[in-house]
């Protein structure tokens, strides 16, 4: 039984992520060692998986075998040879009729099939072994046998057309077959990795053998037992998740029309292709199903669903370019994090997403025997028979023919594939470039009727002055700062563009994020449109007919291109998105119906693409919102699947911002044409408001929006225009349930509201406004980026700020009163909240909890130092110090004089300790100071996102605290780099509990739809706090489009949170958090009461000390001195510590008396009430009046704690570092050096963290004399190992490492080198994980061997030697030494700004694989690098004894010479003014000499 | 906005005044202009505000970082039409207002130097006039007919919003010319009457009729408007009834200002009917603008000594912080009349005026008073503390404010504004409540 949709949880938000493995007999030889094998690797990843709050059900686990002949014979079953049989596990009900009438269908289908069901076999089960919710689900598991194929070879197919008709005819969630095929058979179950053998003991069974297994533990972001979604599904095991999935699932809908095939006959006869309902994975699967049924080989498959990069940064061939491009034409990419094992029964093999986000080891060794799983080491391989290691690369296929034992690299597979047809001439006949298109002809920028229609489209100055014109000076998106704190678009009366409505959604832990610029390499604009034929899946040059556009926005004069290129056979329409004003609603609804059935003649015409244009309003014809238009036709096509057959175009006057052109592509267009926006710019150009020429300021504006919608694909982890295409990736917060199901295929809507007719309404004031009303000839400035009494509201106003600040300055509680009363009765409601009152039923005030207690809920919000000043930041910890609450450090570090530094004995330390992508300061001394470590996963004002410190910001004190060098440029990238997924969550969170056992865990999120979920996950996770910031939430510095435009209000995520940890029985084990323009005692019960119990405050915390929103924080401007970093502006700052107590403590006071009003006499008893809210009905509107609170008042039944009641089960009591530790006392006590060996597999994890924590607290950040505890450690060595790791503590590996090796290193030294009896060459071998030493801000490590992606990522001065890496080495670095002793991937240096990195370039390609936005190649010229370089060589050989490194050292001047040094520029100058400073120094000595 | 940085490198600079000893031998501006360079440089210390106070403090609503970003980038027009949307004489408010933008400016906050809002508004304006973008319309009739009462301020900005919307506007005013206090109180040497004139011929040009001389009876309002405007402001000043008020000498302030105004108008009067203070020492009780307008009308007219008394305490220097930003300091003020000589005292309360034997003054008893906070917070009691003086003089001027109108009952059509309809205040004030009678006529009308 799945969980019902119920309140704000959805099913579609859940996610899950996992660890796989695949285990392959290269020889074919079957045996049940093999099978065990292979559940031992599961079990050895247990850890990848999740368990429910009974801490028994599992998420899932699951196992792939090849059918066990013998087994099946020795039950007594009477099979035909091999082959010749089909079988496979199906989930019935547990209701004996039903499942009987079940059985029936499939028997019926089987004979219509020509098929015989041959047997009926009971699964024995151990249900004993199941948890309590598993147990709750479990389904009667029966094994069916299948025989009557005529043709073995057809087999397959007639047995997946079988299941497809039968899945077709019963749609019953508890019923599903497992798998159905003559090769393969799949075991699972909602059991954890180490059930799952117990639960079938048919997989112990000595006579089940198999020489093929793959294996699936599942973490799921929920609990609700869903036994069909545990993987491995019929081909697949997936580990990382589909981001596009709305877009693939909707496009392989519309698509079904078009992919009849010969093997498989009509689609319509077995559709849906892709099973509703049913995970991300799942529908992947179906998918690759189809397709190689259809008769695609599996890695032909596999390429097209998940192409790698191929745009030119990327080093493959022509024809495999010409490959890929030919099936972007026919496939959008599924694409997101992705490490997928695969097999058809013959076939086997594992590929990485493009990016390479999910991790993915193989090895194999010399008696056949390959392993490619999640991690390596999850199996105990002597290393003596281990012939290669090494990870799957991002893009790349590893396959395996298990009949021949043959291992097919990638460029083998590719060859292959390219070359099965001559795409490139295909592609070059019918392929046509816009961009190289050249007409004669002349487009016209101007726009007729240009002051009306300004009016008429609702732009205003602030639009253009704003937005625009940044735009075209500076290319790029302006920047602004401070939150929003404007009226949600369904709440206000002004007439509303309808992209106001919508909200981006973004990527937060379950996939990451993508960093655009720094990782261009895999994103792509392209966009193809133009006819596609019937029947793609047979290949065909006619396929390739298309324009292709090589990014989405389109001048006038493309389009006009675009419209007359009939010469080379593309047809197309105009058709107009306009409306009759006079006849209101009706006159909307019947023009939308009119066009989407012109839309329909126009695809049964042949019309390549429709153009849907708004150039004809005039007086007698409103403008259709181009948003309402597309998504209405784009959806109706779906709906009689001809949307394929044509692509829209939008012409469109509303457009000019980012947002409006992701909103109209996310909806499905291909391509958009801002006009009005054009009209602007040349206006602008002509007045002399832009100088610059007309071509030029357009062209910027062209990129800035390129820009701005690459970031926001990136931010939902999508890389490809073409899969963002149609994947509304977007919530509407305000329309109508009917609306969005009509027009925007969303199904339910949070808080409903609006419908057609307000739409139509706001449309025709517009009109009016433009055509009926004398307008002035000066566009109104709306208020939108900053107050106007006359204009957009605002909830901080002029009063609001001077009564607040007045009332804390001097201690006042009724002027306090003044201001509340100033934000809490406002007439118009601005959020969500201020609808609501509270249900009465005094009690004596004196009855209720003091306010001293009340107090210690309210926290500091995030802000970093950096980002405030000095002065400001210190006085907020003093403040929350005082109270007893806790301040937070933000993502900027700390100085660690403030970790035990007081004034007048208040403590200056932030009891929160921020942790974030960039990893800022984060060192082991930083987080043992901490009471609470913070994840900050996003941040309200622009979730998804990174940002950058600029260069001339840092200055010295700033770069101390975030262990970087003054003046050097430092980024925040948009996903942490070890959370790409749910489980890395979990293991970052291990790890900081690991180094600070005493410390909280708390993961920050942003409001989305779906937070609920994710929140769930980040439970399972382990996070003892988890924070939902609300979209309003400030910023120092973000992108205007995502202030405004991206999350949700913290009333939605809060109570979608709330809901769903209850649902899961998840609540009572983690607290609650909410922040976002939270500001009086009413905010706070009012979030209480939707379930949080803890709350931040940020810029009501500035406002207090003396903040007046100027809205310059990124200008480094501020003129109160809060948030800048200038000498002379900071003596501006006139904040106190008592400021914010007086804020704090009337903030209580006040709470505390809505408890008495509302009978409460303790807070914690009015956590999660939303029975007691009720809504103001006085405040609805007319246009409000459709609004309806109810599922966000929604309480969950069932009995499960809705507030905090019980603290998380960390398991960190058994891990290795108590014994370390234990081991070390008296070497640690005495500082005497000790030495010592210990064997360690992949499930210890984070091994040296707490070690490292323990001494840190004992001796700070200086740690203990150099080599004084020397520890070696043989064997595989689970994540993270010696993260944290402080000085004097070295470690060896003998042997191999996870991911997240040397994490945060702080002081101390790793290295990794082989065993000695292992026989594979080294430096050719991959040996460690990826992502390692990110972070790390000292110490060293040495890798005898290749490591995976992202080495050194955002290292800021470890020093490190290693043999080889994959992609994105060194990106983000600030500082420290990179010594690559071999070849590395990608995308080298990507976002390096400090440090040095010296590499072998033995071929004399490096300078290709290197991204030189911020660094310059050289060779290495000075000594003193030289000198550098070999001593780190030489300690190389010294700690791991590398054969390289012996054999260069051995002809050092030789190999010299071919070293490159990479030299970031920022730090070139930084070095040389350090030089001349030198020189300086003396130059003034040798004077004072004489 | 145009120069980010610009409020950390260019100092506030005033236009400043002409000099003292040049100044007082006439009536013409004291205040000077700076040239289009330092004006522009001025206007880009705004600093576009996230939340402009002077905006929000502004009764207008003068969006004022709108226009100095237009004035840094030197498009005047575009700043005059800013300017203009909300404010229909800025040549008034940009030489009388107090400027409660500037107390609310940010950079009055951080570091006491304000943009200098005020004198770039009155260069906008000017500027406007000079380069001819102030060009009379003609909107088309509505058909309707609206009277104003009174062409004060209020009564003048009514009349415009009314005349823009197409109503029929005729405006009355009891004295000969249009303007009121602006034209009758406010000295010349302030606001040069040339200024009233050019804005009332630009709204003569614009349609706008007016019949000045003429008092209307409130109680029988002239017939044949679809609506009325009352704006005829406070006419009764606040007397002073003490002993000795009879006495010869004694005036009210606005006696004398509009006196002098009408003087510089070509107006003469007879010796009996003259107030001045020429060769007088004059006494002028009240602390207020008038009162500081009175001081420098003496000067003008060549008086022996002027002293100011307040019955009021002597405010704090600088900064206040019971009246703390950005809401209006209250601050000791000292006017250009004030730096043209004066004695000024405080917490005085006049107990009677003296008598020199002829039946004229002499002098006026003063007794110390002061004021002793309420308990309850409310306003502070005044206290005599029985420390008398005589303070010598042979005319007294009342500068005491003036008295709250009140009015007959009138019907749905009649709407005031002004002076008239919340007392005595502020220019920028009389004009903000003059547009909002316009929309109130507007949508009163359009109800119909």
């Amino acid at each position: 039984m799945r969980q019902d949709n119920q309140g704000l949880y959805s099913r579609e938000y859940e996610h899950d992520a996992c660890g796989i493995g695949m285990l392959i007999n290269l020889k074919g030889d079957k045996s049940h060692s093999l099978v065990d094998n292979a559940l031992t690797v599961l079990e050895n990843m247990k850890h990848r998986g999740a368990e429910a709050a009974d801490n028994k059900s599992g998420d899932g686990a699951g196992i792939l075998l090849q059918i066990p002949h013998e087994f099946i014979l020795l039950q007594g079953i009477p099979v035909p040879e091999r082959l010749k049989y089909g079988t496979g596990l199906v989930f019935l009900p547990k209701d004996t009729e039903l499942a009987a009438g079940y059985m029936d269908i499939i028997r019926q289908e089987t004979e219509k099939a020509g098929l015989n069901l041959f047997h009926i076999r009971e699964v024995p089960v151990d249900s004993n072994v199941l948890g309590a919710a598993s147990k709750k689900t479990e389904p009667k598991i029966v094994q069916i046998f299948i025989t009557g194929a005529q043709e073995v070879s057809k087999f397959e197919t007639q047995l997946y057309l079988l299941r497809k008709h039968i899945e077709r005819r019963i749609s019953d969630r508890d019923f599903y077959i497992v798998s159905l095929s003559n090769r393969v058979i799949v075991y699972k179950g909602m059991v954890t990795s180490n059930q799952l053998r117990e639960y079938y003991p048919d997989l112990g069974s000595p006579f089940f053998t198999s020489a093929l297994a793959m294996v699936h533990s599942r973490f799921s972001t929920n609990t609700f037992p869903t036994w069909s979604l545990a993987q491995p599904f019929r081909m697949l095991a997936h580990n990382g998740e589909i981001n596009t999935i709305r877009s693939n699932r909707s496009w392989m809908e519309a698509r079904e029309s078009v992919l009849s095939s010969p093997a498989l006959g009509d689609v319509k006869d077995f559709s849906p292709i892709i099973q509703p309902d049913m995970s991300d994975s799942a529908s992947f699967d179906n998918a690759l199903e189809f397709f190689v049924r259809s008769g695609m080989s599996l890695p032909h498959a596999m390429a097209m669903m998940v192409p790698e990069s191929f745009n030119e940064k990327n080093p493959i061939s022509q024809s495999l370019k010409d490959f890929y491009e030919y099936h972007s034409i026919l496939m959008e990419p599924w694409d997101g994090p992705a490490a997928m094992l695969f097999t058809d029964g013959r076939y086997a093999g594992g590929m990485l997403d493009r990016n390479g986000l999910r991790p993915s080891r193989y090895l194999v060794t010399e008696d056949g025997l390959m392993l490619i799983a999640s991690e390596t080491g999850c199996l105990k391989i002597d290393p003596q028979i281990v012939r290669t290691k090494g990870s799957l690369q991002p893009g790349k296929i590893m396959l395996v023919d298990t009949e021949t034992g043959e291992i097919i690299a990638d460029e083998d597979i590719k060859k292959s594939l390219s070359e099965g047809q001559d795409y490139g001439k295909w592609l070059s006949e019918g392929r046509t470039e816009l961009a190289k298109l050249r007409s004669g002809r002349k487009a016209d920028y101007e726009v007729e009727d240009y002051a009306r229609k300004l009016r008429g489209f609702d732009f205003t100055r602030e639009d253009i002055q704003k937005v625009i014109l940044p735009m075209c000076s500076n290319a790029q998106e302006p920047i602004s700062s401070m939150g929003n704190d404007t009226q949600l678009a369904v709440l206000s009366d002004r007439p509303q563009l309808l992209f106001n409505y919508f909200r981006q959604q973004f990527a937060q832990v379950t996939n990451p994020p993508i960093d655009p610029i720094r990782e261009e390499l895999v994103m792509s604009l392209t966009e193809y449109i133009g006819a596609v034929g019937m029947n793609i899946l047979t290949p065909d040059s006619s396929h390739c007919k298309m324009v292709r556009l090589p990014q989405p926005i389109i001048t006038n004069t493309e389009l006009d291109t675009l419209c007359n290129i009939r010469y080379k056979g593309f047809n197309t329409e105009k058709l107009p998105m306009l409306f009759d004003p006079s006849k209101g609603e009706k006159g909307l609804s019947d023009a939308l119906e009119s066009l989407c059935q012109q839309a329909e003649r126009s695809v049964d015409k042949g019309i390549n693409y429709i153009i849907l244009t708004d150039r004809g309003l005039d007086a007698d014809h409103a403008a259709i919102p181009s948003l309402l238009a597309v998504s209405a036709i784009h959806h109706y096509l779906v709906s009689i699947k001809k949307r394929v057959q044509t692509a829209l175009i939008v012409e469109s006057g509303e457009i000019r911002e980012v947002m409006h052109a992701a909103l109209l592509l996310g909806y499905g267009a291909s391509g958009v044409n801002p006009y009005m926006a054009f009209a602007v710019i040349k206006d602008q150009v002509e007045k002399g408001a832009l100088q610059m020429d007309e071509v030029t300021a357009r062209h910027n504006y062209i990129k800035a929006m390129d820009k701005g919608l690459l970031k926001i694909l990136s931010k939902m982890g999508i890389s490809t225009i073409r899969s963002y295409r149609g994947a509304k990736i977007f919530e509407a917060i305000g329309l109508s349930s009917e609306l969005l199901s009509k027009y925007f295929g969303t199904a339910s809507s949070t808080i409903e509201g609006i419908g057609l007719g307000t739409i139509a309404k706001d449309a025709i004031r517009l009109h009016s406004q433009a055509f009926k009303e004398e307008g002035s000839d000066i566009l109104p400035m709306v208020g939108q980026y900053a107050f106007r009494k006359d204009g957009i509201l605002h909830a901080w106003t002029p009063e609001a700020i001077a009564t607040l600040q007045i009332a804390t300055r001097e201690g006042s509680y009724s002027k306090f009163k003044e201001f509340t009363s100033l934000v809490d009765s406002r007439k118009e409601p601005l959020f969500l909240r201020d609808f609501f009152t509270f249900k009465q039923n005094p009690i004596p005030l004196e009855e209720v909890e003091p306010e001293e207690s009340i107090v210690k809920r309210f926290v500091g919000g995030a802000m970093s130092f950096g980002a405030l000043s000095e002065e400001a930041h210190e006085t907020i910890a003093l403040a929350l110090n005082k109270l007893g609450s806790r301040s937070n450090t933000g993502e900027g570090g700390e100085d660690e004089a403030r970790f035990k530094g007081a004034k007048d004995g208040v403590s200056l330390n932030s009891k929160v300790k921020q942790v974030a992508s960039g990893r800022f300061g984060v060192t082991t001394e930083y987080l043992v100071n901490a009471e609470e470590i913070q994840i900050k996963v996003a941040q309200g004002a622009k979730p998804g996102e990174g940002g950058q410190l600029p260069g001339y910001k840092v200055n010295g004190i700033i770069a101390r605290t975030r262990h970087s060098i003054p003046g050097i440029s430092l980024i925040s990238p948009p996903p942490h780099h070890d959370i790409y997924s749910i489980e890395d969550l979990a293991q970052l969170i291990f790890d900081l509990k690991n180094v600070n056992p005493k410390a909280k865990i708390s993961v920050k999120l942003v409001a989305e739809s779906g937070v609920g979920t994710i929140a769930a996950g980040v439970a399972k996770a382990k996070a003892d706090l988890i924070i939902i910031s609300g979209a309003e939430g400030g910023t120092g510095a973000s992108p205007v489009s995502s202030i405004r435009y991206a999350g949700i209000s913290p009333e939605i995520g809060l109570a979608e949170t709330q809901q769903t940890l209850i649902m899961n029985n998840l609540r009572g084990s983690v607290e609650l958090q909410t922040d976002g323009q939270l500001k009086t005692g009413k905010d706070i019960v009012s979030m209480a009461l939707l379930g949080a119990g803890e709350f931040g405050f940020g810029t009501a915390q500035l406002i207090v000390l003396g903040c007046v929103l100027m809205r310059k924080c990124h200008s480094n401007n501020c003129p109160m001195g809060v948030a800048t970093q200038d000498p002379e502006l900071r003596k501006r700052f006139r904040g106190k510590a008592d400021y914010l107590v007086n804020y704090y403590t009337f903030l209580a006071r006040e709470v505390r008396e809505y408890l008495a009003q509302m009978g409460f006499r303790k807070f914690e008893d009015i956590i999660g009430r939303s029975d007691l809210i009720e809504i103001d009905g006085s405040k609805l509107s007319e246009k409000t009046s459709g609004l309806d609170f109810g599922k966000l008042l929604h309480r969950v039944e069932g009995g499960a704690a809705i507030r905090k009641q019980r603290d998380q089960k960390h398991n960190i009591f058994n891990v290795l570092d108590r014994e370390l530790i234990a081991a070390t006392k008296y070497a640690v006590d005495s500082r005497q050096p000790i030495s010592l060996t210990y064997d360690i597999v992949n499930t210890n994890r984070t091994v040296g963290a707490m070690l490292s924590g323990h001494i840190t607290e004992e001796y700070g950040a200086q740690g203990l004399p150099d080599g004084t505890l020397n520890i070696t450690f043989k064997g595989s060595a689970g994540q993270s190992f010696g993260s944290f790791l402080a000085k004097g503590v070295e470690f060896r590996l003998e042997g191999e490492a996870n991911d997240y090796m040397g994490k945060g290193l702080s002081g101390g030294i790793i290295s990794v080198y082989p065993p000695a009896r292992s026989v594979f060459k080294a430096s050719e071998n991959a040996i460690a994980g990826n992502t390692i030493l990110y972070g790390a801000t000292s110490g060293k490590v040495f890798i005898c061997g290749k490591a995976g992606e992202r080495f050194a990522v955002r290292n800021s001065g470890a020093n490190a030697v290693v043999e080889g890496t994959s992609d994105h080495c060194c990106e983000y670095m600030t500082g420290g030494r990179v010594v690559v002793l071999g070849k590395t991937g990608r995308n080298f240096a990507a976002g390096m700004s400090g440090g040095l990195a010296y590499v072998w370039d033995k071929d004399h390609d490096f300078d290709y694989y290197c991204n030189m936005d911020m660094i310059e190649l050289s060779l290495i010229e000075e000594k003193a690098r030289r000198d550098e370089l070999k001593a780190l060589i030489e300690e190389h050989y010294q700690r791991t004894g590398s054969k390289l490194a012996a054999e260069m050292l051995a002809d050092w001047s030789r190999y010299q010479e071919e070293f490159i040094q990479v030299t970031p520029i920022e730090y070139k100058k930084v070095l040389q003014e350090e030089a001349m400073r030198k020189i300086q120094e003396k130059i003034d000595n040798v004077q004072r000499d004489y | 906005m145009g120069n980010p940085k610009a409020f950390l490198t260019v100092p506030r600079q005033e236009a400043g005044h002409r000099p003292i000893y040049e100044r007082i031998c006439d009536f013409s501006e004291v205040e000077q202009f700076l040239n289009e360079g330092e004006r522009r440089l001025q206007a880009s210390r705004c600093m576009d505000c996230g939340v402009p106070f002077c905006h929000w403090a502004c009764p207008l609503g003068n969006k004022a970082p709108e226009w100095q970003d237009a004035i840094y980038h030197g498009e005047w027009e575009l700043a005059f039409k800013l300017l203009t949307a909300t404010n229909d004489f800025p040549e008034f408010t940009g030489r009388v207002c107090p400027a409660l933008c500037e107390k609310s400016c940010v950079l009055n906050h951080c570091i006491d130097a304000p943009v200098t809002i005020r004198e770039d508004e009155c260069s906008v304006i000017e500027k406007a006039f000079a380069e001819g973008y102030i060009k009379p319309r003609q909107y088309a009739r509505n058909g309707k007919k609206v009277a104003v009462i009174g062409a004060g301020p209020a009564g003048l900005s009514a009349a415009t919003r009314l005349n823009c919307q197409g109503y029929e506007v005729t405006v009355f005013d009891k004295m000969g010319k249009p303007g009121g206090l602006v034209r009758y109180g406010i000295p010349n040497f302030k606001l040069d009457k040339y200024i009233i004139n050019r804005r009332v011929d630009h709204m003569t040009q614009e349609g706008i009729n007016f019949i000045c001389g003429t008092e209307i009876d409130l109680e029988k309002l002239p017939e044949g408007y679809d609506a009325y405007v009352i704006a005829t402001g406070t006419p009764q000043a606040r007397n002073l009834d003490i002993p000795g008020r009879d006495l010869k000498g004694i005036h009210f302030a606005l006696e004398m200002l509009s006196q002098q105004n009408r003087i510089l108008e070509g107006e003469t009067f007879s010796p009996e009917e003259t107030v001045s203070a020429k060769g007088r020492k004059v006494l002028v009780i009240g602390g207020g603008d008038t009162g500081s307008d009175c001081i420098g009308t003496c000067h003008r007219q060549e008086s022996l000594d002027v002293t100011q008394i307040e019955i009021m305490p002597q405010p704090p220097e600088g900064h206040n912080p019971a009246t703390a930003w950005p809401y209006w300091p209250q601050v000791l003020r000292t006017s250009t009349s004030h730096e043209e000589g004066c004695t000024r005292r405080w917490s005085l309360a006049s107990n009677k005026f003296l008598d020199d034997g002829k039946g004229n003054v002499c002098g006026v008893e003063v007794e110390c008073v002061e004021w002793v906070p309420s308990p309850d917070g409310g306003r502070p009691r005044m206290e005599k503390t029985g420390e008398k003086e005589v303070i010598e003089c042979d005319m007294v001027l009342l500068a005491m404010g003036f008295l709250k109108p009140e009015h007959p009952a009138f019907g749905p059509n009649v709407f005031l504004c002004g002076d008239a309809k919340s007392g005595a205040s502020l220019v920028v004030r009389a004009i903000a409540s003059g547009r909002q009678a316009a929309i109130e006529v507007d949508s009163y009308l359009n109800r119909k």
